[in-house]
């Protein structure tokens, strides 16, 4: 089990890096000169001051160079270059050995730091941290909706399979897989806020002076968009529950269990349910990717404070660091969750591990 | 394939004789002509009702994109101006205190343009976006595919890195990524911005597509009617394109059938985010708005002219519902060993 751990680890490196290059590519064909962006456009400026501060940026490198420098903070060049460096924030050092001048820039992606927010110009570490609570708070609150609702949806209509009960379910399955997120959240907001004027349009929480914590005006805003995000998770979990207690009702262990005279609901509710739970939980990982993507969309649309948002907004003002860094962020969740879903499963069925 | 099997073992069955009939006749009242998969499936997807409704719906909004000059009671950006915020006909009192007119049939928006021309228009950018990257997608998906699960090695390993790397970046978020970097570029300008999406959609999409390819490749490659191709002397490429492909097409139909939807959602909330086709304003432009900009300029007006939002939010509903009931038949029809 170890070894397929460590295995599964030394596999997510490659994507890691993949993801890493990829990212650097789209931040460098951004458009718009980064000397521009941190003067300001300054006009006063001078070409040879220009020329000094791409210097200092390192964008008189090669593009491999300058991805080097953005992943570890380390700069190399060829030769004696210590006198030529003149940023004061910036140590370097000459390496004889090797003819070349190393430079620490301080930061790199390697080392946590994810660089700064070209609109704020707080670090991209601090903003994202600032938005994660509300996301984890929207993401958790619909991972268990979807499982509240979706879980014992899929075993009753595998209990009472054909009924009419069991074909509403699947029905509703079809739709709420195939209708986009962003229409439903449309169709919700319409109803129940425009329409009946019940809940929110959108936000965390009403904006009040004071913004003391008001459970019931934060659970009067979490609803809609919650609710919108676990739509696919329901629809997914009741269709795997259905399949798989159907899978389940039709092994030996359970003729055994009703030719033991068990009643019916023991049957269903203690043997078939806890062995169909198996391959729901080899799911999880998936779903919590999907609802991180879906966080991207409903967080917009409902105004929901989170790191979704931010991205888009970020995204909207062309703060590149920003929407790379949450980009990145968002692929490293990605990678864990696959990651734990895959561990789950080779715990709980040792095939998958010798493959 | 199972269904080949079947269909050869029911024509070639013998049949009871009859005691009355007269043995020529036998032949050709008992004995039905060889049907192939695709007719066999065809017939499958045709008792399929749900199937059948979904694709007479895409026809009807393919025919609409076609048409959509034809079949415009306006020009979608023609400016009635006195006539802005119309409610829709069946409407007496607005909010807006007017009254609706079969003229305006769907009402008309804060400037006065016709909301029904809007979505007719509308219509041919979700079809042009389903179908285009789809068809780039499935090209080069298949080739990919194709090559990475016959050949394997080097280039199988490849493919599989990229797919995790693809699979591990929220794709809205490359989506949105790209729109917004690139925007303002030559190639975010051509065809307004719609061919920009399209290649976003290629690229993140190929990968899926030659995965799942591979994967097919990967189980035909170890049947027995491979080997015995391989073990006449056939060519690769033969093997490849006349044993492997055609045996794939079922499952490349069916994805296809999904990838379309999925196309014409994320440009409706490319366009809803204000990210997708730039709304035009020259009336000979053959892409004028999308279903997605006609959401976000209804939501912006959610509270006093929600019946901007109604028939774009029906269509975009009813196209997507449509691909899968179809996709569902299809993957029914091609496949039935897959029915739940």
């Amino acid at each position: 089990m170890t070894r397929y751990i460590i295995r599964r680890l030394l596999q997510a490196i490659p994507t890691l890096l993949g993801i890493s290059i990829l990212s650097f590519i789209l931040i460098s064909s951004a458009p718009g000169d980064p000397v521009t962006m941190r003067t300001f456009g300054d006009v006063r400026m001078t070409e040879e001051a220009r020329q000094i501060m791409r210097r200092q940026l390192g964008l008189d490198q090669h593009p491999i160079a300058q991805y080097f420098t953005w992943m570890t903070g380390l700069s190399v060049r060829q030769g004696d270059q210590v006198a030529m460096m003149t940023n004061p924030r910036v140590t370097c050092g000459y390496v004889a050995a090797l003819n070349v001048t190393v430079c620490d820039r301080g930061g790199g992606i390697l080392r946590g730091d994810l660089g700064t927010s070209l609109n704020t110009r707080q670090p991209v570490w601090d903003r994202i941290v600032e938005r994660m609570a509300a996301t984890l708070e929207l993401g958790v609150t619909s991972l268990l909706l979807s499982l509240i609702i979706g879980v014992p949806l899929g075993v009753l209509s595998a209990v009472y399979r054909g009924s009419a009960f069991d074909n509403f379910v699947r029905f509703f399955a079809v739709i709420f897989r195939a209708v986009p997120i962003f229409w439903m959240a449309l169709l919700l907001i319409f109803f129940f806020s425009v329409y009946l004027g019940w809940l929110p349009t959108g936000g965390r929480q009403t904006v009040t002076l004071t913004q003391e914590f008001n459970l019931f005006d934060r659970i009067r805003h979490i609803i809609l968009p919650a609710l919108v995000l676990a739509f696919g998770g329901i629809a997914g979990f009741s269709r795997i529950m259905r399949t798989e207690t159907l899978e389940v009702l039709h092994t030996d262990y359970i003729r055994t269990a009703q030719a033991k005279g068990l009643s019916p609901n023991n049957v269903w509710f203690v043997h078939a349910f806890r062995n169909a739970l198996i391959p729901l939980m080899t799911v999880m990982g998936p779903a919590v990717v999907g609802v991180l993507g879906g966080a991207v969309v409903v967080e917009t649309i409902f105004a929901w404070p989170g790191m979704g948002r931010l991205t888009v907004n970020a995204a909207f003002q062309q703060d590149y660091p920003v929407v790379l860094g949450a980009g990145m962020f968002f692929a490293v969740l990605t990678i864990i969750g696959y990651l734990l879903s895959d561990i789950f499963y080779a715990a709980v069925d040792p095939r998958v591990r010798f493959e | 394939m199972t269904t080949v099997a079947q269909t050869h073992s029911t024509t070639g069955k013998p049949t009871p004789k009859p005691p009355s009939a007269a043995p020529g006749d036998l032949a050709q009242t008992l004995t039905r002509p060889p049907r192939s998969l695709w007719r066999d499936a065809w017939s499958r997807l045709i008792r399929n009702k749900a199937a059948v409704l979904g694709a007479i719906i895409i026809l009807f909004f393919v025919f609409v994109a076609i048409f959509a000059s034809s079949l415009a009671p306006h020009n979608p950006l023609q400016i009635h101006s006195g006539q802005g915020f119309l409610p829709p006909m069946w409407v007496e009192k607005s909010a807006t205190g007017k009254a609706g007119t079969p003229e305006f049939p769907l009402g008309t928006d804060n400037l006065g343009r016709d909301v029904l021309s809007r979505v007719i228009y509308g219509a041919r950018v979700s079809m042009v976006v389903g179908f285009i990257p789809t068809i780039i997608i499935v090209i080069v998906g298949v080739t990919i595919g194709l090559t990475a699960g016959y050949r394997g090695g080097a280039i199988d390993n490849l493919l599989m890195r990229i797919t995790d790397i693809v699979y591990a970046f929220p794709d809205l978020l490359f989506f949105i990524i790209v729109m917004t970097a690139l925007r303002n570029t030559a190639i975010g300008q051509f065809l307004n911005g719609l061919f920009l999406l399209f290649v976003a959609l290629a690229l993140v999409n190929w990968v899926g597509m030659a995965r799942l390819v591979r994967g097919q490749v990967l189980a035909l490659k170890e049947r027995d009617f491979v080997l015995a191709s391989q073990a006449v002397g056939s060519p690769h490429r033969r093997i490849m394109l006349r044993h492997i492909l055609p045996n794939s097409l079922g499952v490349i139909i069916v994805a296809m059938a999904f990838l379309i939807p999925g196309a014409i959602i994320t440009e409706a909330i490319l366009g809803y985010l204000g990210l997708g086709l730039r709304p035009s304003t020259d009336p000979n432009d053959i892409f004028i708005t999308s279903w997605g900009s006609l959401l976000l300029e209804g939501q912006a007006a959610i509270n006093n002219q929600p019946w901007l939002l109604l028939a774009p939010a029906i269509c975009v509903a009813l196209v997507v519902l449509s691909f899968n009931f179809l996709g569902d038949g299809l993957r029914d029809a091609l496949d039935p060993r897959l029915r739940e």
